[in-house]
């Protein structure tokens, strides 16, 4: 599997609403709620594959949206970005999707539009910022502010 | 490698002993525990055995009970074979980590040296602690006496990790009676004990990196009670695997164990139903009774309170001969009947002899329950067989000062 489409989608990304799973009976919910993160064995270890490469389970929350839960949304712009990776660091559901330390752009399944990484973008005007969920990027991206002047 | 330790054919040890050796025996990962009255020898005996290079796995002594148990569940879940100790206040302070232990199918070995519960503060035996715990899901065993003390630990690791079972296993003993008496015990050399209860097979172990395992996971309205279900089937359905090991253990040992003991039950016309160190006491005051009056008295001892042995019980009660039973609860009631009467009775209501069956409260806080008393009460069943129903209240207080404290009266005439 490998990245395809706005940044980190894979086919397995946010194929469900969370909950929207499928309500098995007591004799096929597993054993001491023991969840299984991937659907096979990582012999070299989860740490040194990336997401699109893991093979994620059904009980993981990579396959569940949690987007219905935003009002307001981080629209990233490329074209101010240092690819500094703050807002990477500081993201708290590692909804930054970042590659060879080259910002891509937001898991828009996962991120729940708390704001951190606007707060944390430290470009001139921000290389992110909020708007509200209905607006589409690309309309967000045109009325981008310009870089503010520094005060005599 | 640990050190073997070396042991006669008979030892003499207390019951506190015989457990801590049979910990000892199993070779065990991680023991996580902080000791209290009367089990604190279990933890000590355990701390010296690994100071002295008899034990290779881990001893963590924690801040609280709370821990210990959270310890070995952090163990037991990391994929080891894991067990502690504990009594009373610090059972009590376990509490809600024993509902973890169990949800999370880690079959955990907790040593329960019973003892009662404040307040008032009180160190000895009653069967307060082993109560409190007895709806945590857990596998319960009983010790009568030391040897027993000894066998059962090495059993329950046996049952608990059964790849079909999974579930945490407490053994108790009386506080005292049984943990600080010493008697005969016919230990198994380490290796014959070792290879009985195996090497231990981890299930879903965090440790395995190539297989990550969320344990722990939240649940709500539309997921829990369907574990919560396939928990309890668990539990139920342990009891072959139960009777298995037990019939393992007969085969190594000659000693034999079942889920319900009963003693002189064939010909009974009146039991007495008990758990503990009191079993021998009854024991002792049927056959004095057999041999003074003729009065046929049975003893049935629930050897397994969880699961509760209901079809075995309803065996037992099922006699055409017996006419009345009497439970005798160690634990104050708090407003009911005792725990055993209720269990007793639930079985007993569907057999065709349905003996009539009262309740007794007796020895709280370690009160002295002896062969006198014992044979009081089965005098007082044989007045409610030739009666036909209850001549008392269903509910007395053996053994207690002051005016006879009695509740409720039977409708059955």
């Amino acid at each position: 599997m490998s990245i395809t489409g706005s940044a980190g989608q894979t086919a397995k990304r946010g194929v469900r609403e969370l909950g929207a799973e499928e309500k098995v009976g007591w004799d096929a919910v597993p054993q001491g709620v023991v969840l299984t993160s991937f659907d096979s064995t990582i012999e070299e270890g989860a740490a040194f594959t990336k997401p699109e490469d893991r093979n994620y389970s059904d009980f993981n929350s990579y396959t569940a949206t949690v987007a219905s839960w935003r009002v307001v949304k981080p629209v990233y712009n490329r074209d101010i970005c240092i690819d500094c990776q703050n807002c990477w660091v500081w993201c708290p559901d590692t909804s930054i999707i970042s590659r060879d330390k080259q910002m891509l752009g937001i898991d828009y399944d996962h991120c729940k539009g708390c704001g951190v990484c606007v707060e944390v973008c430290p470009t001139n005007p921000k290389s992110l910022l909020m708007f509200t969920e209905a607006l589409e990027n690309d309309e967000a991206l045109a009325g981008w502010p310009e870089k503010k002047k520094k005060a005599k | 490698m640990a050190e073997k330790f070396d042991l006669n054919e008979v030892e003499v040890w207390d019951g506190n002993y015989a457990a801590s050796q049979a910990l000892r025996q199993a070779q065990i990962d991680v023991v996580a525990a902080y000791p209290i009255t009367p089990s604190t020898p279990i933890v000590e005996n355990y701390g010296a055995y690994q100071a002295n290079g008899y034990v290779d796995g881990e001893f963590v002594m924690v801040e609280s009970e709370h821990a210990a148990m959270s310890g070995c569940i952090g163990a037991a879940a990391a994929g080891g074979r894991v067990a502690t100790a504990t009594s009373s206040q610090g059972f009590a302070l376990m509490a809600e980590v024993l509902y973890q232990a169990s949800g999370m199918r880690l079959p955990i070995v907790l040593t329960v040296v019973n003892r009662a519960l404040a307040s008032p503060l009180n160190v000895r035996g009653d069967h307060s602690d082993m109560y409190l715990g007895r709806d945590a899901g857990w596998i319960n065993i009983d010790a009568f006496n030391s040897q027993e003390a000894y066998d059962l630990p090495l059993i329950a690791f046996k049952i608990g990790e059964h790849l079909d079972v999974r579930l945490p296993v407490m053994v108790h003993q009386d506080g005292f009676t049984t943990s600080h008496k010493a008697q005969n015990v016919r230990p198994l050399e380490d290796e014959v004990a070792y290879n009985f209860v195996g090497k231990y097979v981890p299930v879903d172990d965090m440790l395995d990196f190539s297989r990550p395992v969320t344990h722990g996971a939240q649940t709500e309205e539309d997921w829990h009670y369907e574990h919560k279900a396939k928990q309890h089937k668990a539990l139920m359905d342990s009891r072959s695997i139960i009777d298995s090991v037990f019939a393992e253990f007969k085969e190594l040992t000659g000693r034999e164990y079942k889920r319900v003991e009963s003693y002189m039950m064939e010909d009974a016309e009146v039991a007495m139903v008990l758990l503990g160190s009191s079993v021998e006491t009854a024991i002792l005051a049927a056959k004095q009774l057999r041999e003074e009056t003729g009065l046929k008295v049975g003893i049935i001892a629930p050897r397994c309170i969880r699961p509760f042995p209901y079809d075995l019980i309803r065996d037992e009660l099922d006699r055409e001969g017996l006419k009345a039973v009497v439970c005798m609860d160690k634990s104050a009631p708090g407003g009911a009947m005792g725990a055993l009467f209720n269990e007793v009775s639930a079985a007993a209501y569907t057999t065709n002899a349905r003996p009539v069956i009262s309740n007794y409260i007796y020895g709280l806080g370690g009160r002295d329950f002896a062969i006198d008393e014992a044979k009081r009460i089965m005098n007082e069943q044989k007045a409610h067989a030739d009666a036909g129903h209850i001549t008392t209240n269903i509910q007395q207080f053996s053994g207690v000062r002051g005016p006879k404290l009695g509740f409720f009266e039977t409708r059955r005439g």
